[in-house]
Parts: C-alpha cells; sequence; structure tokens
C-alpha cells in the first residue's frame, strides 16, 4: 500500500509540475491553470490517470501511468481519436459527479480501496446511472491497454515497459533457425 | 487525348486480379490493371502493433483509408451506422497492391472434395442457399499445382489423410518446428488425429529469388520485411509488367462498368490519382475487388438495359456474403511455449472438416499465430477480470505459457447475408458505398461449439492446465475471408456468373475473385481464389483466340 500511495504522490506531483512549468511559461490571463497537455486539461488529466493506474496498476513493474499511457490517450484524442474527445470530457465529468454523490469526492481522491470498489461496481452494470458510465469505462480499458502494450511510437509504452514486464525481448533476434541445419523436424520431433 | 483502347481492363489487384493480368499479359492481351490503393514495399512496413491487419485501432496501413472509404452496417436489430476501414465491423480486407496477400498468415489450403458438393454431400438445409459448385475439385486441381509452384508454397500435408488428391507435391519443405508444434504434434498423434505441416504461401528455402522466412515476430498482419511472404505483389504482378503488355495503375478508383445500347461492356470509367473521371475502352472487363466490393462495383453500373446493376436481373449480386466464423480455445500450460519464432502457426488438423456427427460441414483446426502482447490482452477465461491486479498478474504468468488452437467454420451461405447500395451515403468520390446486413446461420454456431470442443480436448492432451473456449457471434462475417456474393453457377437465374466466371447475360464481363464461391470450405480461401483465377484466366484466353468476345 505504502509503495501505490507513494507512486499516486509522485503521479500527481508530476502533473501539478507538468501543468505549472507550462502556466509559468505562457502569460495566463484567466488566472485558470493551463493544462500541458493537448486534449485533456489537467483536472481531466488528474482523473484519467488515476482511472488509467486502476486498470494497470503500479506493482513490481511500471502501471499505465508511468508507462505513459494518459499521454498515449492525449495524443490520439488530438489525432487519430478526436472524434472521442467528446466522450471523454462527458465520462470523466460523469466519473467525478458520481464519485462525489458517493464519496464526497473526487475519483482520484478516493482511497486504493474506494477507487477498485467504485470501479467494480461500474464494470459489473447493466442499468440505471452506471451503464452509461460502463460503457465509458470500457473504453478507457481498451486504449489502456492500447497504450500499455502496443508500439512505444504512440506514446504510450514508455521504455518499452510491458514488454519488458512480459520478458519479450526488444529489439528481437532475428534468423534464428534460418539456416540453422540442427534444428530440423526430423531430429527435434519424432 | 483519349486512352487506346486494351484488350482487357482488370479491376483489383488483389490475389485473384494479379493473376489474371499475368496470364491475359503473357498470352499477348494488352491489359490495364487498376487499383484503387498504393503499392507498399517491403521497407514501407512499419511493424507496428496499433497499425497493422489485425489491429487497426490506429488506421488500416494496407488501406483503405479512413477519409475517402466509409461504409454502413445495419445490425441484428436495425440499427444502422457508418463505419470506416480501422473500425472492426467495416468487414475490410486490404486495398493495396498484392491486395490481402501481402499482410496476410499466407495458409495455403486446397478445399476438400466435399466442400465443392456441399449439397450433394449434406442435403438441402433450411434457412441457407446451400448448393454445388458447377465446378468440382478435379476441374481445379491442376490450377491448385500451378499456384503452389508459381506462387510458391512450403509444408508437407502427406500425413493429412483427408486431404483430396495430389499429383504433385509441395515445393518447398515446410519451416522447421516451432515449440508449439512440438508440443502439439504427438498429443494429436495420442488422440489418433492426424497433424501435419501447414501448407503455407512462404518461402522456408530461397524461392522466386527471394529469401526465406526469418521467423519473425511480425508475421500475420504485417507486410514481410525479407520479402519471404509470397502473394500476387511479389509474384504474378511483376511477372505480368515485364511481359510489357500489362500497364498497372494505382490509386484509380473504378466508378462503374460502362455497356452500349446492346448490352455490350465498352469499358470502365475510373477516377485516377487526381481524381479526375477517365474512360477507359476495353474489350473486356474482369471485375477482381474481392467479395464486397465486386458486388458493390456490379450493382453501381447501372444502364437502361441493366436498371438494377450488372449481373443482378434476379436479384443475386451481393448475397450470400460469407467469410468464417472463427473458433477454438486457448490453454495454459505450466512452463514456457512462447518461443519468439514467426510464423507460429506451423500444425494442422482435418480430422473434423467433415463427417462430424448430426453437423453440416466443419473446419480445419490450427494452432495460432504467434501473438504479439496487444492480441493476447482479450484471451483470457470469463472468470478473469480484464484489468487491475488480476489482469497483470495473468498476463504476466500466462503470455508466455498460452496456446491457441483455432479454426475456421465452413459457413452455410444465407441470401440475407448481403452488400447493398447505401442510399445515403456515398464515398470521397460520391459513389455510392456497400451497406452490409444479414448474419450467421445457427448451424455455424452448432459447428463452432462442437469444433471448440476438439481444440479444447487437444490443448488438454498437450498438457494444457487451464483451457476455455472461443465461440464466435452471430454477426455478418465479410472480412478477410470474404466470398460468395457473385456466386458461380449454371442456373442463371439462382447464380450471376457461369463456370467460367462469365457474367451470365454479359458476354464480355468476368468475375474473378471469392465472390464466385458457392461456399468457402473450412479453409483460408485464398489458394482457392488463386488457383481459381489461374483456371478462368485458362478459360478466358481459349475463347480470346476463338472469338474475341466480340
Amino acid at each position: 500500500m505504502g509503495k501505490l500511495e507513494k507512486n499516486k504522490f509522485k503521479r500527481r506531483e508530476f502533473i501539478r509540475l507538468a501543468a505549472s512549468a507550462v502556466a509559468v511559461g505562457s502569460s495566463v490571463s484567466c488566472g485558470k491553470v493551463v493544462s500541458s497537455w493537448r486534449a485533456l486539461t489537467a483536472d481531466e488529466a488528474d482523473t484519467l490517470a488515476s482511472l488509467c493506474d486502476q486498470i494497470i496498476p503500479e506493482d513490481q513493474d511500471p502501471g499505465a501511468v508511468s508507462a505513459g499511457v494518459v499521454n498515449y490517450i492525449d495524443v490520439q484524442l488530438s489525432s487519430r481519436l478526436k472524434r472521442m474527445k467528446k466522450v471523454y470530457r462527458g465520462g470523466l465529468a460523469q466519473f467525478n459527479n458520481l464519485s462525489f454523490e458517493r464519496y464526497g469526492k473526487r475519483f482520484a481522491n478516493l482511497s486504493d480501496q474506494q477507487q477498485i470498489e467504485f470501479l467494480t461496481a461500474i464494470d459489473g452494470a447493466k442499468t440505471s446511472t452506471d451503464a452509461s458510465l460502463h460503457k465509458f469505462f470500457r473504453i478507457v480499458v481498451e486504449h489502456t491497454m492500447q497504450g500499455f502494450y502496443g508500439d512505444p511510437r504512440h506514446g504510450g509504452n514508455r521504455n518499452r515497459a510491458s514488454w519488458a514486464m512480459l520478458k519479450l525481448e526488444y529489439p528481437p533476434i532475428r534468423g534464428r533457425f534460418h539456416e540453422d541445419a540442427s534444428v530440423t523436424k526430423k531430429s527435434s520431433v519424432s | 487525348m483519349a486512352p487506346k483502347k486494351v484488350n482487357a481492363v482488370v479491376i483489383g489487384a488483389g490475389a485473384g486480379g494479379g493473376i489474371v493480368a499475368k496470364e491475359l499479359a503473357e498470352a499477348g492481351l494488352a491489359v490495364l490493371l487498376l487499383e484503387r490503393g498504393k503499392w507498399n514495399t517491403p521497407f514501407d512496413d512499419l511493424k507496428d502493433d496499433l497499425r497493422n491487419q489485425r489491429v487497426s485501432v490506429l488506421g488500416a496501413p494496407f488501406g483503405p483509408d479512413d477519409e475517402r472509404n466509409p461504409r454502413v452496417v445495419v445490425d441484428a436489430l436495425g440499427q444502422e451506422r457508418i463505419v470506416v476501414p480501422s473500425d472492426g465491423d467495416y468487414n475490410n480486407n486490404a486495398a493495396c497492391v498484392g491486395g490481402g496477400t501481402v499482410s496476410y498468415g499466407a495458409m495455403a489450403w486446397r478445399f476438400m472434395e466435399q466442400d465443392f458438393r456441399m449439397r450433394s454431400t449434406y442435403g438441402t438445409v433450411e434457412g441457407s442457399t446451400l448448393d454445388d459448385w458447377p465446378i468440382s475439385y478435379q476441374d481445379l486441381e491442376p490450377y491448385y499445382e500451378k499456384a503452389e509452384w508459381e506462387i510458391g508454397v512450403s509444408g508437407d500435408d502427406s500425413n493429412n489423410i483427408f486431404r483430396a488428391p495430389r499429383k504433385r507435391s509441395l515445393p518447398m519443405p515446410p519451416l522447421p518446428p516451432n515449440r508449439e508444434y512440438t508440443i502439439l504434434k504427438p498429443a494429436a498423434q495420442r488422440l489418433s488425429l492426424h497433424p501435419f505441416d501447414i501448407p503455407m504461401l512462404r518461402n522456408s528455402v530461397p524461392y522466386g529469388g527471394r529469401a526465406p522466412c526469418m521467423r519473425c515476430r511480425w508475421c500475420v498482419g504485417f507486410a514481410c520485411e525479407v520479402n519471404a511472404k509470397n502473394g500476387t505483389h511479389n509474384t504474378v504482378i511483376p511477372k505480368a509488367l515485364a511481359t510489357g503488355n500489362c500497364e498497372l495503375k494505382t490509386d484509380c478508383m473504378t466508378k462503374e462498368i460502362l455497356t452500349d445500347s446492346t448490352g455490350h461492356v465498352t469499358g470502365v470509367a475510373y477516377f485516377d490519382e487526381h481524381d479526375h473521371l477517365n474512360e477507359q475502352a476495353a474489350d473486356i472487363v474482369v471485375v477482381s475487388c474481392g467479395a464486397n466490393e465486386s458486388a458493390r462495383l456490379l450493382l453501381n453500373s447501372k444502364s437502361r438495359l441493366f436498371p438494377n446493376g450488372l449481373g443482378n436481373r434476379y436479384d443475386w449480386v451481393g448475397r450470400n456474403l460469407q467469410g468464417h466464423a472463427y473458433t477454438g480455445a486457448f490453454g495454459l500450460f505450466d512452463f514456457e511455449v512462447y518461443d519468439d519464432v514467426g510464423p507460429g502457426a506451423s500444425i494442422a488438423i482435418c480430422d473434423f472438416n467433415h463427417g462430424n456427427p448430426g453437423l453440416i460441414g466443419g473446419g480445419l483446426l490450427a494452432n495460432e499465430f504467434i501473438r504479439l502482447p496487444i492480441e493476447f490482452v482479450g484471451q483470457h477465461p470469463s472468470a478473469v477480470r480484464g484489468w487491475g491486479r488480476e489482469h497483470k498478474d495473468f498476463m504476466r504468468q500466462w503470455f508466455k505459457r498460452s496456446v491457441g488452437v483455432m479454426g475456421p467454420v465452413q459457413e452455410m451461405p444465407v441470401f440475407d447475408a448481403r452488400v447493398q447500395l447505401d442510399p445515403v451515403v456515398k464515398d470521397h468520390w460520391g459513389i455510392p458505398v456497400c451497406r452490409f446486413s444479414g448474419g450467421r446461420h445457427t448451424n455455424d454456431i452448432h459447428v463452432a461449439e462442437y469444433l471448440s470442443s476438439k481444440a479444447e480436448e487437444w490443448l488438454r492432451e498437450a498438457g494444457a492446465i487451464k483451457s476455455w473456449r472461443n465461440l464466435p457471434g452471430i454477426g455478418l462475417s465479410g472480412g478477410q475471408h470474404q466470398a460468395g456474393t457473385c456466386r458461380m453457377g449454371n442456373d442463371p437465374k439462382t447464380s450471376v456468373v457461369n463456370k467460367i466466371c462469365q457474367v451470365h447475360d454479359v458476354d464480355n464481363l468476368f468475375v474473378i475473385d471469392a465472390s464466385v464461391h458457392v461456399t468457402n470450405g473450412g479453409f483460408n480461401p485464398v489458394l482457392t481464389i488463386m488457383a481459381n483465377a489461374y483456371r478462368a484466366s485458362d478459360m478466358l484466353v481459349r475463347n480470346w483466340k476463338g472469338t474475341k468476345f466480340r
């Protein structure tokens, strides 16, 4: 638990710093925190980060956030998946609304256990309020998997974290067996 | 300046069209080969986990592009929605020179004798237009051989006692076995099954002037980096061009087939890469766009004599769309079975293609192609949660200890599983797009249940400590194995083309691709598409020399 809390802190600290770095560098006229993200606001990124880190939590291997999944989703929402931007905007707001209703806190501020409990309810939901969130949650799960296991060139899977976790060599060894006479059909299988 | 008349326009440079272009060009006909996509080279291949023919969430790199090529899908509840090529239910095959053969897994199956006589074998089936082909396996046999040797197939099916007779063995030996092969083979033998090396359109030794497979991880869904995967793009199409009789034009979208007042085809109208509309006069036109787009093109070619499109006098164009319901099982082992050696798929059985108790048809079973992590994410027993700690533990524990055995169920053709023209939605060029509706026959699901249970037994015998079955849904399957929409038959009232693939009421118009398949076998269909393209081209050239179709 201690490690998880620490990571959570690190992540939020990272987001806060990232946001303020931009704020310092630009002229902030309306007093709002300017987002350092492409498609997401700082608040949205914060909620999304908590969500992603429950989908693939940090343990002995990197979790979704430290592997850059929020960055992946942000990149895609500002390019390839632009049409999903509204879905995310609405979905993340709804997540926080329901979280407030049930726990009096934003999703990101819930305890680890509360977050899991909350997501488990949504994941199993078939009816009522939770049902529309269920659909959104499935989308986030799908995108989180893409960001975590997909090619790093798209902004996620930082340092090929997931491939290292699965002990999948990169770059792969190519050309083995290719002309290796010792490995033939006859010798290895009767 | 009006372009000069050619003898033949072939539309679509995929598995069928590539072969037709080469055969006609070698016979001395002046051929124009039109392809709506591009000519990719192995050097364009980016080995992108999220952007390939299997996982296209960030785009379909082998075409067509999302921006210009919408389609409409009507679901079981009658809800319709617009889809783009990177969407799962677009029913996409590639749009590029080589078509699906650039990125396919390259299994090279001959259909079995019964696959051409499904109605004679099983009788009529309620809710299905199941029928025999007007040709037999024996008619295709010499052309199967030609495809195996000209395009290049490796493998060894001599242990497959169910296969139809072949005159000549395959030109290349199988690749050395991977670890899954060494586990699955003895298990199949213990179950008294008949395992053998999958025939593949892939070089296991240098062949056709190209290198053998280097066994990499990026196989099915990707273009081959060392050009060891054999498709029409690296075999027959270069040969067609080398004759000097064939011109290939890429980025050309065919709008319609043109006819004169006597009902004779005079040529085609197509948009070139600059979106200029061109007319090309031709003696004959060959449609090889794949089952979805071939039907669409015929339906879009309307005139006074053909108010419902060409070949569509009896409303059969676009119907009987079929692909394959994929089914099988996954097993988890208490030791590592992943060896990082492509193509992965290596061993198959045909014990359950026919003769299954109380069932119509069946399908082959084979181990799956090598999996990238993103492709394993959805593979878990339903009791395992697909997110959270449970998911992560599952991936870590089982990614390298899992084996999948899957197979294509021979689908029962359904009259209402179809491609139509959408009345509203048009593509970038203003051409009405494909509109899909209908679904699978219930028999497909029964066969899938049986086949998946056999897959599971095989995995358990091989030592799987946990296993689960994968069953298909009832939705339409017109993706990579799309077939059936321009049925071949002797009766013009219940088919679109005759047995030489000539449209019944238009002498100089041909459809040569999987559209003409009456049934699609319990096999990946590409070698049958190729064999039939060689056969139909042979007939076409013979007729050309006699009549010139005038």
